[in-house]
């Protein structure tokens, strides 16, 4: 064996969950944004937000799951300590926000008494007491958390980009959607 | 070249030049402020003069002045429940569970509109019926429903414009004539459906008057098939005609008063009508009533046995928002639909965080 073989690249199915995720967040961000400030719009764009808030919910339980299950590749050996403690640090706030955003929505709708209807019929049940104090501060913390989200994405994707083409350490390819052939 | 300085270079790629680095920073720059710009563009911060749910709230707040934890429209209310009764007739025209046959618990509230919630009771003031069905499935339909037989305005837009327009003058404290003028004239639409409006002459109390659902909807049956629609609120109580003589100067709630009395003595009730629109028919316009003689279902009795102050009252934290519908039920076109879920939500939210006053129609007014 030798370092050919080891592991460079997150197994398929976590890069599948990645990008599959990069595109709900991503998706998700906009639409939440853009809701808020519209009239036309604003009924179709909360008919996805729900739904795609659920399943970002459920994505981010099955990657946690899968992740603990799984080893991952190494960081480029020309990341120092300190690096890495940063990279760990923005990932564990990342799925943070990814698992509580969603619940904080479920809760603020059940704390308003709204229903939370997925698609046609199909809607889930309330998760919190009925209580506008509640939906009050559980409605900013979304926007606020929400925000942080928005930031919290930039830069994770800014500090790709400066790995990519700055730094030059092949970070990238631990994540790429297409295989990369270690060397 | 010896293979061995080949792997290291590709272990450690060869430093960038000072200005290929800096240039690629910049790059990385730009695509950061792109992204950060695209959710702002998103998010209307380039567009500050948009309608926006909280611009439209704001010139409520603007028209009729701010209440602690009072919804922005509507303000006055009091709660009451009670049940619908379904008689099946609605199952072929949608499959949503309120139509088969049998009963639902529903909670409802009674509304003047206008923002102040002490405002003195008046013939002529727009009823508002918020009502909440409680669906067996779980699914809930909401809808808010006022006593005009046609919606004022066309658009939002049109709605805030005279929201703006009929806006008190700081000087005077009333709305300024010149500006009310200019609105209807620009409007011809709202002009056309106040001539209708007047020409429903109102009842003498809540209890016979008939409320309707001002937007058009969609039905769509177990086939998928879908239909317009509207629906109206007709009362069994006998219509009598708003009385000159009844007046708000010895009791400004004399109309919550009647109410409660009259829901004491023996239970309000309803028929739930309704009318299906034909081909051609309006329904992305509010101020346009559908021509006489299209088909009417009744579909089945709401009964309302139980009137509650809104400090007891469930309704009181409820935002009727009229595109809560349950599968089976689908909103129409109408811009007016979207604008005011948006809107209701942004009143709810920000009521929920204020601290609360009681309500002018207290409890104990609902037991004396």
């Amino acid at each position: 064996m030798n370092m050919a073989s080891q592991q460079t690249q997150f197994t398929v199915l976590m890069r599948i969950l990645h990008w599959l995720m990069a595109a709900m967040v991503l998706t998700m961000l906009g639409i939440g944004v853009a809701m808020v400030a519209s009239l036309g719009d604003y009924h179709r764009l909360v008919s996805i937000h729900r739904p795609l808030g659920i399943a970002i919910l459920i994505v981010v339980v099955i990657r946690f799951v899968n992740r603990q299950l799984s080893t991952l590749p190494p960081f480029p050996a020309s990341m120092s300590s300190q690096e890495r403690f940063v990279a760990h640090a923005s990932e564990v706030l990342l799925y943070t926000l990814l698992f509580v955003l969603p619940l904080i929505g479920w809760g603020m709708l059940s704390a308003a008494r709204f229903p939370i209807v997925l698609c046609g019929p199909l809607h889930l049940p309330p998760i919190l007491p009925h209580s506008v104090i509640l939906y009050a501060f559980l409605r900013r913390t979304h926007t606020v958390l929400a925000y942080l989200l928005s930031l919290a994405f930039i830069a994770h994707f800014g500090a790709i980009l400066f790995h990519t083409l700055v730094v030059r350490d092949r970070l990238f390819s631990r994540m790429a959607p297409w295989r990369v052939r270690a060397r | 070249m010896p293979s061995e300085s080949t792997a290291s270079a590709e272990k450690q790629p060869a430093l960038l030049s000072r200005g290929s680095t800096l240039r690629r920073l910049v790059g990385i720059g730009v695509v950061i402020l792109c992204v950060a710009g695209g959710f702002l563009y998103l998010g209307g911060w380039f567009s500050p003069n948009a309608l926006t749910p909280a611009r439209f709230v704001d010139a409520f707040e603007r028209a009729d002045g701010v209440f602690s934890g009072f919804r922005r429209n509507h303000a006055k209310g009091v709660g009451v429940s009670g049940y619908f009764e379904s008689n099946g007739q609605g199952a072929r025209l949608s499959k949503a569970v309120v139509f088969r046959p049998g009963r639902v618990p529903v909670i409802g509230r009674f509304s003047f509109g206008g923002g102040d919630p002490n405002v003195a009771d008046a013939t002529n003031a727009v009823r508002g019926l918020g009502l909440l069905f409680w669906l067996p499935d779980g699914e809930e339909w909401r809808t808010a429903m006022v006593n005009l037989p046609v919606f004022p305005f066309q658009t939002p837009q049109d709605f805030y414009d005279n929201l703006v327009a009929s806006q008190p003058d700081p000087k005077t404290a009333k709305p300024d004539p010149e500006k009310m003028a200019a609105f209807a004239a620009s409007h011809p639409a709202t002009v056309r459906a106040l001539g209708i409006i007047q020409s429903h002459a109102p009842s003498s109390g809540f209890d016979n008057t008939a409320f309707h659902s001002l937007n058009a909807f969609l039905f769509i049956d177990a086939t998928g098939k879908s239909i317009p629609v509207r629906w109206t609120l007709a009362p069994v109580q006998p219509f009598a005609a708003a009385s000159v003589a009844a007046t708000a100067k010895t009791d400004k709630n004399y109309m919550f008063d009647a109410l409660i009395a009259s829901i004491l003595r023996h239970s309000l009730q309803w028929h739930l009508i309704i009318t299906i629109g034909q081909p051609g028919d309006p329904t992305n316009d509010a101020t346009l009533a559908w021509p006489e003689g299209r088909e009417q279902v009744d579909v089945g009795m709401l009964t309302l046995d139980h009137i509650e102050s809104e400090e007891t009252s469930l309704a009181r934290d409820i935002n009727f928002d009229p595109l809560v519908l349950p599968s089976g039920m689908a909103p129409s076109e109408d811009p007016l639909l979207s604008a005011r879920s948006a809107v209701y939500s942004q009143s709810f939210t920000r009521r929920a965080g204020e601290a609360r006053t009681p309500s002018a129609i207290s409890l104990r007014e609902v037991r004396k």
